[in-house]
């Protein structure tokens, strides 16, 4: 695995760079048609808009996606569970602890962001908080950690925003060449006389202008979509249980909601892709991620086993004649002896009262987070007061005991 | 004078070489050590969370004080094991006894209702993860660290430095035959 992360890395890198160079290619030849000779004016123009996005997204990029989804961070005693979870998964996988975040909406998605495992965090939706049971969380859980632990955040959201520099640099120059196009022109071959190799620089720079933002995301898609893989793999290989995440997989797939907080900016980090519109699923090539029915039938073809070369081997059945990650780094990987028992058959299936008292669980914690009053009634029920509520007393929908608001505790810690 | 310079960028390009490999067997070792430090913290918040559930299912299991009594004796037995050897014994052992309990635990509905115990269940069933994962790590990282004491050229610096070979982690019989319990 440590090896992977290794060929993994200079993948990356070899993307940031390929992306780098279309981006000082294209600067060079937007240059080149507005004034001759200023060729290396539009490179240090590129060069510097990639470099302030790329510190910015280094930087503040994880705090402005967290910001962005309306994440709320939580601690062991709002969630226990959840926190025990990822801090199970961040042990397996030895790296920090990362910061846990929730997401109040009812669409079920997961994701991580930061740019290393120091400066970690993971966030996961009430909707698939209130959804998936234990193994299943941890499955997810253990997904995230993987991403966190390959640096995919880091990768991806410097690669995001070369692609996004390319675009906006393309853009820039086809509006302009719309605005003022034929005065540059005239004026240019006045001075110079030679139009024709000016022509067939326009030419080219509006073909490298059109082209070059689709090869740039063509080129991220592919290598996200691959990190998806890698991801599952690696969490099938940390919980040494893929049916975990197969199964959670499964839920979020069944359901067709659209997370509010998510759009196309930040659509590559979630668990799956949060933005269900036809055009969106339309092409596997035009996806950050692959389809998530091939991702549940890989894990589920592993069997009992949770090495990466057995994920390798169900993969290979989808992708014939191609290979997941280099055969030295598989072969320097074997599966480790297993520190526990492989979990074998189907687990206790869930009873509705489990799920129910799970969903109340998740429910509560965001009104707490929300600033809700718990008030515990002699008769069972359980009160919760929302924050705008502007009476000292409030009656039992039950029993018609009256009960004073000083008796609430925030924490709910009463009432458990 | 070419061959001089070409000589000397061997020689730095072999030093460069020797000392980042060097540096990378000392952390992968310091990585097994810290891997098995971690082992160490879960096993001791395994042992104190167990007086505080005992303290709790006390007053609802009158009839069976024994099982009770089992827990607490496995849990001072693996407290005092000397040596990993021994603290294997001793871990499954007190992992068999929790087990006994959690069993017994399922005939008392009002038990399974309070929230202090379903609270205190989930830390135990997460800090067994936690036991189970660190051994898990430990062993990864063992495995990187023997890879790298094994394969050619590093090993040469291996046997220089004198980098033993590390020990996997290898559970004792009766823990595996231990069924997984499900407390949700």
């Amino acid at each position: 695995m440590f090896e992977l992360i290794r060929a993994n890395k200079i993948k990356s890198w070899l993307l940031i760079l390929t992306l780098t160079s279309v981006l000082v290619v294209l600067g060079w030849v937007i240059g080149e048609v507005w004034a001759p000779g200023g060729g290396v004016g539009g490179i240090a123009v590129a060069v510097v808009i990639a470099t302030v996005m790329n510190l910015l997204a280094y930087y503040a990029g994880d705090q402005m996606v967290l910001a962005m989804s309306g994440a709320r961070q939580i601690e062991h005693k709002d969630l226990p569970q959840l926190f025990n979870v990822v801090e199970e998964v961040s042990i397996a996988g030895g790296v920090p602890m990362p910061k846990v975040y929730v997401i109040d909406d009812t669409a079920m998605n997961a994701f991580a962001t930061g740019r290393d495992p120091r400066h970690a965090s993971v966030a996961i939706t009430k909707g698939l908080l209130m959804k998936l049971n234990r193994d299943e969380l941890q499955g997810v859980m253990a997904h995230e950690l993987s991403h966190i632990k390959n640096r995919d955040m880091l990768y991806m959201t410097l690669a995001a925003i070369l692609v996004g520099a390319v675009a906006l640099l393309a853009d820039m120059f086809l509006r302009g060449l719309w605005y003022s196009g034929a005065g540059v022109r005239r004026r240019r071959s006045d001075r110079e006389g030679g139009g024709g190799a000016q022509a067939v620089l326009i030419v080219i720079g509006i073909l490298a202008a059109i082209l070059a933002p689709i090869v740039a995301r063509l080129l991220y898609l592919a290598c996200s979509r691959r990190r998806e893989y890698l991801a599952d793999a690696s969490a099938a290989m940390l919980t040494r249980y893929p049916e975990g995440l197969a199964s959670a997989l499964e839920k979020i797939s069944g359901d067709r909601e659209i997370l509010e907080a998510a759009n196309r900016a930040t659509a590559h980090m979630y668990i799956v892709h949060p933005v269900k519109s036809f055009e969106e699923r339309a092409s596997a090539l035009m996806s950050t991620h692959p389809p998530v029915e091939e991702r549940i039938a890989i894990l589920r073809g592993m069997g009992h086993s949770a090495s990466m070369s057995d994920y390798q081997a169900a993969w290979q059945r989808y992708h014939k004649g191609q290979r997941l990650a280099p055969k030295a780094a598989l072969a320097a990987a074997p599966p480790p002896p297993p520190a526990r028992p492989p979990a074998e058959g189907p687990r206790a299936p869930e009873t509705q009262e489990d799920r129910l008292r799970r969903a109340h669980e998740a429910l509560d914690t965001f009104r707490r987070l929300g600033g809700f009053l718990f008030i515990p009634c002699a008769c069972g029920v359980k009160l919760k007061v929302p924050p705008g509520y502007a009476r000292p007393q409030v009656r039992c929908p039950r029993c018609g005991v009256q009960h004073s608001l000083a008796e609430g505790s925030e924490a709910g810690a009463a009432g458990q | 004078m070419l061959a001089g310079w070409i000589a000397l960028g061997v020689v730095v390009l072999l030093i460069l070489w020797f000392v980042a490999s060097y540096n990378g067997l000392v952390r992968a070792r310091n990585n097994v050590r810290n891997a098995w430090a971690q082992i160490d913290v879960q096993l001791k918040r395994r042992h104190d969370l167990i007086p505080n559930l005992v303290e709790v299912v006390k007053d609802y299991m009158g009839y069976e004080q024994e099982v009770l009594t089992n827990v607490t004796k496995a849990r001072n037995v693996a407290m005092a094991a000397q040596g990993p050897a021994q603290a294997a014994i001793a871990e499954a052992g007190l992992s068999g006894a929790l087990t006994g309990l959690y069993a017994v635990m399922e005939n008392y509905p009002d038990l399974k209702a309070n929230q202090n115990v379903s609270q205190l269940q989930e830390e135990l069933t997460s800090t067994e993860n936690k036991v189970a994962f660190a051994r898990q790590y430990y062993n990864d990282s063992v495995m990187v660290y023997n890879t790298k004491t094994e394969v050619i050229p590093t090993n040469i610096i291996a046997n220089m430095g004198g980098f033993q070979k590390a020990e996997f982690f290898q559970a004792p019989e009766e823990e595996k035959a231990v069924p997984k319990v499900d407390l949700r």
